[in-house]
This record gives structure tokens, sequence and C-alpha cells, in this order.
């Protein structure tokens, strides 16, 4: 056997891009994901702009570090961060490299990975980097045998941690996709191959598996959702507060966290310093961004800044706008309104706000009625005093139920919160919208099978498990093949 | 070591003249190498035991692929058919594929005539008792003429009717420097006592060796179609080291056709306009008078008289060992397995022209006799048949082609190859599409070239064998195209422009038919650019020539590509638009409107296609000790050192093989370079 096809490159050409945190995903600390491959910079310069909102990455020098933000499609920012540009072979990997250092978290840092790996990179393997850093003549020959210890180990060690954070009932519902989706493709499958028997089966068929690929991918979104949910959840709620001044935010701070000041986290930013700090509210855990900034500006000359408002608001999953419900509903909440409404399409299922009528003790210019319709979008509206504590009680519950806290609280392990398990599932969603797109063109069904094929491979990759010979196996054993 | 009365010495022994080994044999003699093949019976040349059909789903692809590299199925099949119809033409061009029913007699005695006129070649009938290795027939104590001629080299061409009986001259390389370790072929030994000597044997022994029928209670050791079976190469397998194990095959009745009452059953014709399978025959010489097949079903009476003798089947009772195949299952087992269905189809197919005799396929059986006679007079228009042939199981010994190289060489002898159902697959096509493969790489190995290796991503015979060699496989392995990853590039109107290059290298192909495929890949991109370079605008005379074939007008200028894309309209339908277009023949139109219609999917495979090739040209050197490799699992590498992968990708495929092992192995192969280097 010949070894020339071995032996003529000496670093054969990787094409593809790959990415994934390069410091564990903590909920503190800075975070950084690596970005390494051919389009490395490219990927990353449609995701960062600079302090100007600039998308500048490409006119970044080599090794130069840079303050800026990453941002998601629609160009709202997901966070600060500092990003390094390296250029091949002067990098870890000897490729192009990106590192987007981050303010850490799971779920902030689980959002730009999966940023990142939309805009065309591939999640890395365990222990990838070091492989192409090693391949890329970076480590030295003599340390080969611990570079396969390390990636042994850290596979299996990613397989094992991927396993473990599987929920039983996603694997549950992972399984059964995928069963769904073998039925279907050796039904097409043993059409194909025995059509003096079976070729009648198919009339109609098209029709009958665009169905069922909305339900599974209606189940897929579902299983992605939670996943997204459950993530939030155990790291806790990004939670901003926001509202005209004196309209009560550093009173309800205070209320939230005075006597039980459960956890406080100073978190060092990059650039600025913000306190974040942790409390539990229904059985749920909130991070309350930048409480210093609150607390500061109690001043009643404080003027609200539209801006800085939409940024914390950005980079929140829950908002609590407080409203003086004393002095109505002006201009400026107007403004604040639009601006809530746009952050909220973006991710339904995901962002919710409360609003909160304050200084139910005074004369209301604007109830309850009002605010409905004021804004409709509201997930819950609650009318309180912070001065009486009057119907805060209430904010609690309206919280926990929310976010399901007693359904979610008795799971050991949040859904689908692996960014791979993730990744795959999103492959799968893709496939069966090809397969739907291929039946809207008119296509036969073996081209149908060759998405079905990789939608199964996609939700295969969460349960650890390989194609093999499934397909030959399933038409075998349901249908009667053979003249 | 017994005495060898004479010896003749000839370049390779095929054991075998199934449709394996006519393969073998004839691409052997093809090349210029003195080939002996050895039968039971010469009247069984290429016989066909089972069905009568060649092609069928993927195998049809099969039989194309054979033909691209200058096999001889195809055009044996175009020679000797009877019917033959274009399967799943309504869906997409991946899974078209051609099936023939063929006039049995008429095929074995049609590739007799092939083999008999071959130069180089040799018809031998005579059962092999014994592969012997180098130092066996050093050991001999020969008796030899020595009238004979050489060795033969390289390209030469010496007929072997001259061989005559000769020194044997592969003694002095004996005397060379070893190439390796391993035991080399030198020879095969027939019943009589008579020694071959040659350089390499390609074992094609189809269901035959040990091979036992069932019908029923009643056992009879012989081979397929009462042929008489095999023994003696089961021991010379047992000393070489290569293990054996047993598989199993049915097949139905065979009856009386005039016995039948074909008012009862539906007409199954061929097609009206027949396509060839050869390449190289012509269109015009295939249209000829078809013959129908029949269609009937089995009814719950055919279950209840089944369920009811169930304990009288050789396998619901145990008597078989064997492991038979799924998709042939008997009709016992489609009953037992498939209760919930009411009817089983039948097809009845004649088995040739000049024979009353017809075949019952959908119905094999290894019932006894009686419950046969009876089950099959429930079936419409059966209810008086007679039957010539009952159905019978059989039994056989074979290997696990794990033991293979993807040359089809043995691991364990140097010059021993193997092909067709001795490997573990079944049918005539995946049989005689090893048979070529290993009769090409017998060759290569005497000249001291590299093995013909064709990909997953290049040819279904490259799937197959890589299927046969790399997978676990339980059961007789057939050929389907859902085992084709990349099945939308490996269609059975391409093979040519996929294989005929190999065929070309290896000596099968001549340079005028491959020639034309280098012209046929030019004008098919050439026409394939143009088609997307020419823009229609939105006239109105073209809104009259679309409206007129039921296509919505144009809103802007669009290319002629984009209109081909429309599902209504062709490359055929759309030549009012395009008076500029060149003359092309219908192969090279076909392939340009494939080209463009599914350009996407095409595409997609194609670059999935470039990351498969990227594991699978990382070479893994045989001299690797995978004892040596640290961090591997220790499953992995127990799998490793068992099958032995020649490249990374085929490791990737080998079960219990994980993606970490992969990265190990590539990071240790990178290292030992490194040191190489140094």
């Amino acid at each position: 056997m010949a070894e020339s096809g071995y032996a003529e490159k000496r670093n054969p050409s990787r094409e593809d891009t790959i990415a994934a945190a390069a410091t564990a995903m903590s909920a503190a600390g800075i975070g950084i994901i690596r970005v390494s491959g051919p389009d490395a910079v490219r990927i990353c310069a449609g995701l960062y702009v600079n302090a100007k909102g600039e998308h500048d990455l490409i006119s970044h020098a080599a090794n130069t570090i840079s303050y800026g933000y990453i941002t998601d499609a629609a160009g709202n920012r997901v966070d600060e961060v500092m990003v390094s540009v390296f250029y091949a072979p002067r990098s870890y990997t000897t490729e192009d490299t990106v590192e987007i250092n981050s303010h850490g978290g799971m779920y902030l840092m689980g959002r730009i990975l999966d940023l990142v790996l939309k805009a065309g990179a591939r999640l890395a393997e365990p222990g990838e980097f070091t492989k192409r850093a090693f391949l890329g003549g970076r480590i030295d020959l003599s340390r080969a045998e611990a570079v396969m210890d390390l990636i042994a180990s850290q596979n299996e060690f990613a397989r094992k941690t991927a396993l473990a954070q599987l929920e039983g009932s996603v694997c549950g519902a992972v399984q059964e996709l995928r069963a769904k989706i073998l039925y279907e493709m050796a039904f097409i499958e043993s059409a194909l191959d025995d059509p003096d028997t079976y070729a009648g089966d198919l009339d109609g068929y098209p029709d009958r598996l665009d169905r069922l690929c909305r339900e599974m991918q209606e189940k897929m979104e579902g299983l992605l959702e939670t996943g997204e949910k459950g993530e939030i959840l155990r790291d806790g709620i990004r939670t901003a507060i926001i509202g005209r001044p004196n309209a009560g935010k550093s009173s309800l701070l205070n209320s939230l966290t005075g006597t039980e000041r459960a956890i406080v986290t100073e978190i060092e930013g990059t650039t600025r310093d913000t306190l974040e700090e942790s409390v539990r509210v229904g059985g749920v855990q909130l991070r309350l961004a930048d409480t210093a900034g609150i607390r500061d500006t109690a001043d009643p000359v404080e003027k609200i800044g539209i801006a800085k408002t939409k940024e914390a608001v950005f980079r929140s999953e829950l908002v609590l706008y407080i409203l003086d419900a004393a002095a109505g509903i002006t201009p400026e909440d107007l403004e604040i309104a639009g601006m809530l409404l746009s952050w909220k399409e973006e991710i339904p299922s995901i962002r919710k706000c409360i609003l909160l009528l304050n200084k139910n003790d005074l004369p209301a210019v604007a109830d309850t009625d009002a605010a409905v319709s004021f804004f409709p979008a509201a997930d819950g509206i609650l009318s309180c005093s912070m001065k009486t504590g009057e119907g805060l009680d209430r904010l609690g519950g309206m919280i926990g139920e929310m976010y399901q806290a007693g359904e979610l609280a008795h799971q050991e392990e949040p859904l689908l919160t692996n960014a791979r398990h993730r990744e795959a599932v999103r492959g799968a969603l893709q496939s069966l919208s090809l397969v739907r797109e291929g039946i809207r063109a008119g296509m036969s069904e073996d081209f149908l099978a060759i998405d079905l094929m990789d939608a199964y491979a996609s939700l295969g990759k969460i349960l650890g498990e390989a194609v093999e010979d499934d397909l030959v196996e399933e038409i075998f054993s349901r249908f009667c093949m053979g003249k | 070591m017994s005495k060898a009365n004479y010896t003749i010495e000839t370049d390779i022994c095929v054991i075998g003249a199934g449709h394996a080994g006519c393969e073998a044999a004839l691409a052997c003699s093809r090349l210029g190498f003195r080939t002996v093949i050895f039968t039971m019976n010469v009247d069984s040349i290429a016989m066909m035991p089972c069905n009568p059909h060649i092609g069928g789903s993927s195998k049809g692809h099969l039989v194309r692929e054979i033909d691209a590299l200058g096999g001889e199925m195809g055009k044996n099949i175009d020679k000797t058919f009877l019917q033959s119809k274009m399967l799943n033409v309504s869906k997409g061009p991946a899974v078209h594929s051609l099936r023939a029913q063929a006039d049995k007699a008429a095929y074995s005695q049609a590739m007799r005539a092939v083999l008999e006129k071959q130069e180089n070649l040799t018809i031998r009938q005579a059962e092999v008792t014994d592969i012997l290795t180098q130092p066996e027939v050093e050991a001999l104590e020969l008796f030899a003429d020595d009238s004979g001629g050489h060795s033969v080299f390289e390209g030469d061409s010496v007929s072997s009717g001259n061989a005559g009986f000769s020194e044997p001259s592969a003694s002095s390389e004996a005397s060379g420097p070893s190439r390796t370790e391993k035991p080399r072929v030198a020879g095969v030994k027939i019943h009589t006592g008579m020694v071959y000597l040659c350089r390499a044997v390609i074992v094609c022994t189809g269901t035959y060796l040990h091979a036992r029928c069932l019908v029923g209670e009643s056992i009879t050791e012989t081979g397929p179609g009462g042929m008489q079976r095999s023994t003696w190469l089961r021991d010379a397998m047992g000393k070489l080291g290569i293990p054996l194990r047993r598989f199993k095959t049915g097949t139905p009745a065979r009856m009386d056709g005039r016995t039948l009452d074909y008012s009862r059953m539906k007409i199954q014709p061929g097609d009206p306009v027949v396509v060839p399978f050869s390449f190289s025959t012509d269109p015009a010489d295939v249209q000829i008078e078809q013959v129908p097949c029949w269609l009937t079903y089995t009814n719950e009476e055919t279950h209840d008289i089944i369920r009811q003798n169930l304990d009288r089947s050789p396998i619901y009772a145990g008597i078989i060992e064997g492991t038979g195949p799924r998709y042939c299952p008997s009709i016992e087992d489609k009953v037992v397995k498939f209760s919930d269905k009411i009817r089983h189809h039948v097809f009845i197919e004649p088995e040739g022209r000049f024979t009353n005799e017809v075949y019952v396929d959908g119905m094999s059986s290894s019932m006894p006799d009686d419950v046969q006679q009876r089950m099959y007079r429930t079936v419409p228009g059966l209810e008086n048949c007679v039957i010539v042939k009952n159905a019978y199981a059989i039994e056989y010994d074979c290997i696990n082609a794990n033991q293979l190289k993807l040359s089809l060489e043995t691991k364990a002898v140097d010059g021993l190859f193997c092909a067709g159902q001795f490997n573990g697959s079944s049918g005539y096509e995946e049989a005689a599409a090893q048979g070529l493969i290993a009769g090409i790489n017998a060759v290569n190995y005497l000249r001291g070239r590299e093995p013909l290796i064709l990909e997953r991503s290049e040819a279904y015979i490259g799937v197959l064998i890589d299927d046969l060699v790399t997978k676990d496989n339980r059961e007789p392995y057939r050929m389907m195209t859902s085992r084709a990853e990349y099945r939308l590039l490996l269609r059975q109107d391409n093979a040519d422009l996929r294989l005929r290059k190999y065929g070309y290298e290896a000596g099968l192909i001549t340079q005028k038919q491959y020639d034309y495929v280098l012209y046929k890949e030019e004008k098919i991109r050439e026409e394939t650019e143009r088609l997307k370079k020419v823009k229609i605008g939105a006239a109105a005379s073209v809104r009259e020539i679309l409206k007129s074939l039921g296509s919505a007008p144009l809103k802007t200028a669009c290319s002629l590509a984009e209109l081909i894309c429309r599902p209504e309209l062709s490359y055929e339908k759309i030549k009012e638009l395009d008076p500029d277009r060149p003359a092309l023949s219908k192969d090279i139109v076909e392939q340009v409107e494939i080209n463009i219609r599914y350009e996407g999917y095409i595409e997609r495979q194609k670059k999935q296609v470039r990351q498969f090739e990227k594991l699978e040209h990382r070479k893994i050197p045989s001299r690797i000790d995978y004892d040596d490799v640290g961090s591997l699992r220790n499953e992995a590498r127990q799998k490793l050192k068992e099958f032995l992968p020649s490249s990374i990708g085929q490791a990737s495929r080998i079960s219990g093989v994980t993606p970490a092992d992969i990265t190990v192995l590539l990071i240790y192969l990178e290292k030992n370079r490194g040191n190489a280097d140094k």
C-alpha cells in the first residue's frame, strides 16, 4: 500500500474554521472564544463592531487587541468585548485566529459562540486547537505523546460531560425524532429498492412527509427553546431595572437585595467596572446588572440616557420596567416602550418584561388598563408601591411562574444546554428545511432522502451514535424486501 | 509432502468459473498473463442458479461500472436478455437502475464462448484440492518435463495452450530476497494430483464449498442447481490460517410454464425502448422482441399452509446453521416476520427462450416437497402447476472479508486473492464486480504495481468492497443504493465518466474508448457553460413559445440553464428558444441536463466528497505497530490490529474506533514521519 499520499502533504490544507470556548465556560470571570482557520477573521468581522459601530476587524493589524462589541444578526449589541487578531503562522494554531474576550458566563459565551457558528465556523472537537497547533509544528514533536494523551482524555471528558448534561427526557425526544426520520428513510429506500412491489406506496407521499417534517421541526424548536431557558436559569437571568428618573429603580433594587443579599458577585469587566448582584426571587436566580449605576444616580437631576437604557436592555433576558403611575406616561416612556418591543420580538421565547406601576399609594394617573394599552407586550403588570411594599410580594410569584421555576427546579440538569447538542439540533432543523424546500420544488424522494439522512446524522451526534448501518437494518426489519 | 506427478506452469489460477471467476480470468488473460480457470463442471460456466435477471436497483449500477472498467457482464447480458426495464424512471437519476431478464442457458453459453476465444486463457474442469505456498512448492519432488517455456514477464503474451509442462521457474524467484515473511502463493493442486505452478490465485468458489441443499427433511450434499460441490479447499484454507464461516441462501421452485394459467396474472412487459447495459453496445442491437413476466400474489390460504408446517421448515426446526440474508427472505420468513401482510407479490419470470421452465420469484423456500406442492397451488394461476425443480435452501463455506485488503488480496498470504460469494456477498453482479477487481489486482501484484482501489466516492464497487472488508457483516451482503453515501454522483448514467480512466490505466479499455470519454467530458463542460451563459429575453415570441410549453412567461432575462431547471421544461423542449445549440449525442445531452437540473444537490455532495477524501488519502503505513501508539483505547487498538486499515478514512469506519482515536492516530503518524525525516 502506498504511503505516498500521506507523505506528499506536510501540512494538509484544512479548509474549515473551528471555534470553541478556550477557557472554561463558567459563571464568572473573563471567557475567551477562540476562532481558528482561514475564515476566522472574516467570520468575526461580521460580528464585531468597534466603539463607533463600524465593522473594521479586517483592517486590524496582526497581534493587536481592540475594544468593541459583538452584535447579533439584527445589529444589536450582545456583549462588550476585547478582540485579538493573529495571522498565520503567528498564532497558537498557526492559522488565522481571532480571540474574543467576553464577560464570561455560560449564557453570554454560549450566545457569542452560537453567533460565530451561525456565521460559518464549525464547533471544534475537544483538543482540536491543540491538534492543529501540533500539526502546524507549533508544539514540539517530543511532546506528541502528551498531546495525544491530552486529546484522548479531553475527549473522554467531553463525551462524559456531554452525556451527563443530556437530560433523560431530551435523550428520549431525540431518540424519538431519530426513529421517525429513520422510518421515513427506510420507507423511501424500500420503495426505490423494490419498485415492483412498493412503487405505488410513494403516491402522495411528499405531502405526508412535509407534514411530518413540520411537526418534527416544531419539536426541535421546542427543544432549543427549553434548552436556552434551562441555560439561563442555571446561569441566572440577566435582569435590567429600567425606568425614568425617580420612578423607583433604586427602591426596587434595595427591596430585592436589601435584606437577603444572597450572593453578590463583583465582575471585573475588561473595560469598565460593573457591579452585578445576584438574587433569588420566586425561586429564580436573577443577575441584576449595573446595580452600582442605579444606586449612584439616585440623583433627582439624573437624565435618562436612552442609549444607556438600550444597552442594558439588550444585554438582558428580563426587564423590570418601572413606571411612575402617579406621573403618568411620558414621551420618554413611549420611546422606551418602542425599544422594548423590538428587543422582545427578537427572541420572544426568552425575553420577558414586567411592568411595575409604582406609587399606587398616590392617586394614579396611569392605571392598569392604561398600562395595558400603553405596553400590551408586557408579560406581567404589577401595581405596587415601593414605599409601602404593597404588591411587591407578588413580583416573586410572577417571575417564578414566568420561568416555570417549580417545573424546572426539580430537574437535576437543565435541558439541552450543551453547545454541541444545540449545534446538532440546529443542523437537523436546517436539514429538515431543505427536505421541505425539496418537496416544494417537486424533487423526487431520493433527493429528499439525502437531507433526511443529514438530519438523522446530526441528531445522532447528540447521542454519540454513528450512522453505521441503521438504515439498512431498518429497511430489513420494517419492510418485506426481496422478490 | 506428497509427490506431484506433473506440474504445469502458468501465471494465475482462478478457482471457480461463476460470475466472479469469469471476470477475474478474463481480466488476467486480457492483460497478458497466462491464466487457468478451474470449474467443477464446464457446463456450469457463468451459471445463474438463482434468479434469472441481471441488474436491478443498485446492481444495475454495478454492471455499468463493470462495463466501464472493461468487464464482460454488461456485454454478455446485452447479447442474451429476454426483457429489459429501467427501474425508477419517475425518480431522480441516481436511482434509475437497469434490469434485464436473462436467457440463462444463452447467458452461460455466450460467456463460455468468450472465455474459450480468449487468448492466454485455459479452461480446466477439476476440483482444486490445495493452494500451495512458496516453501511447499520448493519441498515438492517435482517430476517435470522441461520442454516448456519460462516464466512470463509483464506484457508478454503467451498462449496458455503452449505453456506445456515446465520446470518451475518460480523457484528462482524464491531464492531472491523475500519481500515479507508472509507465505506467498506458488501454485494449486487439483484432485488428480496435478500441480499448477503460478504466482497468484483467485478464489471464487461461490456457493460450492462444502455446500448442502435442504428441502424440508431432505438434505443433499450438493452445490447449486444439483451440481457437484467442492470440499477440499476447506482444509486448504484452514492450513493457510484463513478461517471460514457458514452462510445460507435460498431459491424458489422452477415450474413447467405450460401448466400455469396466465389469464389470472397481470402481464409485466419490458420497456418499449431498451437501453443497453454496455457502453459499447449499439442501442439498435437491443431492440428485440421481448418476453413478458407475470405478476400474481400469495393469499391467506398460502400463508396458512406455511404456518401449519413451520415445524417442518429446516430453518425454523433449527437444522440450518448458516446465516441467511434478510433482503431475500424465504416465503416462510415473510409470512412469519410480516404477519400483518395479507399477500406477497409473486413474479413469474421466464428462464429462457427455448425452455418451458419459469422462475417463481418471491417464493423461495426450504419447505418439504409436499408442502411446496400445496403452497404453490394456492396462488392464482398456479392452481395446476407442475414443479420442475424444488425450491431449496443452500448452505456453504465462505470467509469473513475482513481478512482481505481492499485490493481483495488476503492479509495472510501474498498473491492469494478472493472474490464473489466466497467473500460473503450475494448476487451475480456483486460477484462479477469483485472478480474483475481481484483480476486486475492480481495482475497489479504480479507487475509490482499499486492495486486498483476504488473509493466510496467513486463507485458502487468501492462501496461494496469497502463494506465487505471494513464492516462486520453477519449475512450475505447485497448492494443497495442506500449504502452509497454519494449516490447522486455514482449514477448508472455516468459510470463511463467515472471509471473509464481506471479501466484504461489497467489496460482493459482501449485508447479509442478512453478518447471518447475525454471528448464527452469536454463537450459536457462546454455545453453546460454555454447554457448558463446564454440569456433569453422576455420578448413576446419567447412568451408565446413558453406558453405553448405550459410554462410561465419570463419577468426578466434568464439563462437557458434556468429554463431547463423548470420542472415542465427540458433541454429538448426549449430547442426553439436555442437555435444556436451544437449538435450533440444523446448521452452528452443527458449529462448536461442532469448537471444543470440537480446542480445544488450535486455540488453539496461534491463538497462532502472533498471532506471525505481528506481522510481517505491519509494512508497508514502497513508496518505500523499499534502497540506503540499510546493513548489509543484498548478496544480501538484491538480493532485496528484486526482490520489493518490502509487509510485513516478506512480506520474511521471500523466500528469501535472513535474520532478521538483517529486524532491520536493522526498525531502518531505525524510524529513518526517527523522522526523519519531526521
